[in-house]
């Protein structure tokens, strides 16, 4: 999910995005500022502001005036919704692909999944 | 804070070293002046720091006229490769008089700044100026424009002939004074790779002429690169102007400019291109090597 050539805002959004997805940000709570991200990635504070700017644009972000950023209370259920809707063009068929092109066998890889399913249970 | 830079022209004999260059920058933030060897850049910032007078056009610092007027020259701090200090004929010339004679000329002089800075970059306080070497000149000059904290700080190539440590140290500075005392920072350089994460905004300059001023961002968006199948490669990049173009058996890597269509770029991912960002260097690389044939 991260690509070094993508420019090194979305870099960022795609990393606050990881932290909520995971639950590493829970709702309402306040997010580093563009400054901290700035001296910690070495960037503009204007690049983190980019950043910051989009994911408020995307509603996962809400900005308290004076205060800083917050993550939205339904941020996390928005993301993964979206990241469903995209999980078998970005996941799944690049993992068949790739099990195709070096010879593992779907029949394994199926096999694989449903281990971790019994596991699960 | 701001420059302006009004149809600005600058002769020496019969070169021209600036020619009728407009543009505006608006700070705080660190903005990148990009030019090949000889295209101006130092003619340009001894322009915005009144060290020479335009034989046309202006020069606004905070809308006032800069040269020859002190309300203006006291807003701008320009540090160049020679740190124009205590120097030639000066009876006292060690680092320590060059850093004295700073806080008595500059009005916002930090000490204790100038102190971390002198034990960062290791500066030997008892040796002349001329004895430094090529690396201690450069952490001088940074020591000096970063300490005399002025609204407008340009550094013209003066960190160059320092080591890689010393110039993430003064990229580290350059943020932290950015974010603590926010000002306008104009760095000239040919080592774009190196700072272009940390600028705002981006000039270009070539043959003394403005070739494109914009943000950072916008000015990698204006370009990418296309790897893959080669014809596919071509199919999605048909039409557009193609910077450069190398071949590995059937593999093809395209680099092109322009406002790139969106759905070009998504019609490419979907055929299992890749598609990354054009770094800035390669695209200053093309823009002043075009404007030499």
């Amino acid at each position: 999910m991260f690509d070094d050539r993508s420019p090194i805002y979305r870099q960022i959004a795609e990393r606050i995005e990881a932290d909520v997805l995971t639950g590493e940000l829970g709702p309402d709570e306040q997010i580093m500022s563009t400054n901290q991200y700035a001296s910690f990635y070495r960037i503009n504070p204007a690049t983190a502001a980019k950043a910051f700017a989009e994911l408020v644009d995307e509603g996962i972000l809400y900005k308290r005036r004076g205060i800083g950023m917050f993550v939205s209370p339904d941020a996390r259920e928005k993301l993964r919704k979206e990241h469903r809707a995209r999980f078998f063009s970005d996941v799944v068929d690049p993992m068949v692909a790739e099990a195709r092109a070096i010879g593992v066998d779907l029949d394994d890889v199926i096999t694989h999944i449903r281990k971790a399913q019994e596991e699960e249970k | 804070m701001n420059i302006e830079v009004h149809d600005v022209t600058l002769r020496y004999d019969r070169t021209v070293a600036v020619d009728g260059m407009t543009f505006r920058l608006e700070g705080p933030g660190i903005f990148g002046l990009l030019g090949r060897n000889g295209s101006g850049k130092s003619s340009l910032l001894s322009l915005l720091a009144a060290f020479r007078r335009p034989n046309s056009g202006e020069v606004l610092i905070n809308g006032m006229p800069v040269f020859e007027n002190p309300a203006a020259t006291s807003q701008v701090c320009l540090i160049r490769e020679s740190p124009d200090t205590v120097e030639h004929g000066w009876p006292a010339n060690k680092v320590r008089d060059a850093l004295e004679l700073a806080s008595k000329t500059r009005p916002n002089w930090d000490s204790a700044y100038s102190d971390r800075l002198v034990e960062a970059f290791r500066l030997p306080l008892t040796i002349p100026v001329t004895a430094l070497s090529k690396g201690q000149r450069g952490a001088l000059g940074v020591t000096l424009g970063l300490a005399a904290r002025a609204p407008i700080t340009l550094f013209d190539e003066s960190y160059l002939g320092m080591d890689a440590p010393s110039r993430y140290a003064f990229y580290d500075e350059l943020l932290s004074e950015l974010i603590d005392h926010p000002r306008m920072f104009v760095v000239s350089t040919h080592l774009i790779e190196e700072v272009s994460r940390l600028l705002q905004e981006v000039v270009i300059i070539d043959q003394g002429r403005l070739v494109m001023h914009d943000e950072k961002e916008a000015l990698e968006a204006r370009g990418a690169t296309v790897i893959g199948p080669a014809l596919e490669v071509d199919r999605v990049t048909a039409g557009l102007e193609i910077l450069g173009e190398r071949s590995l058996g059937s593999t093809k890597s395209v680099a092109v400019y322009g406002d790139l269509d969106p759905e070009m770029l998504l019609s490419a991912k979907e055929a299992g291109l890749e598609v990354g960002a054009l770094p800035l260097q390669d695209l200053f690389v093309h823009l002043t090597a075009r404007s030499t044939e």
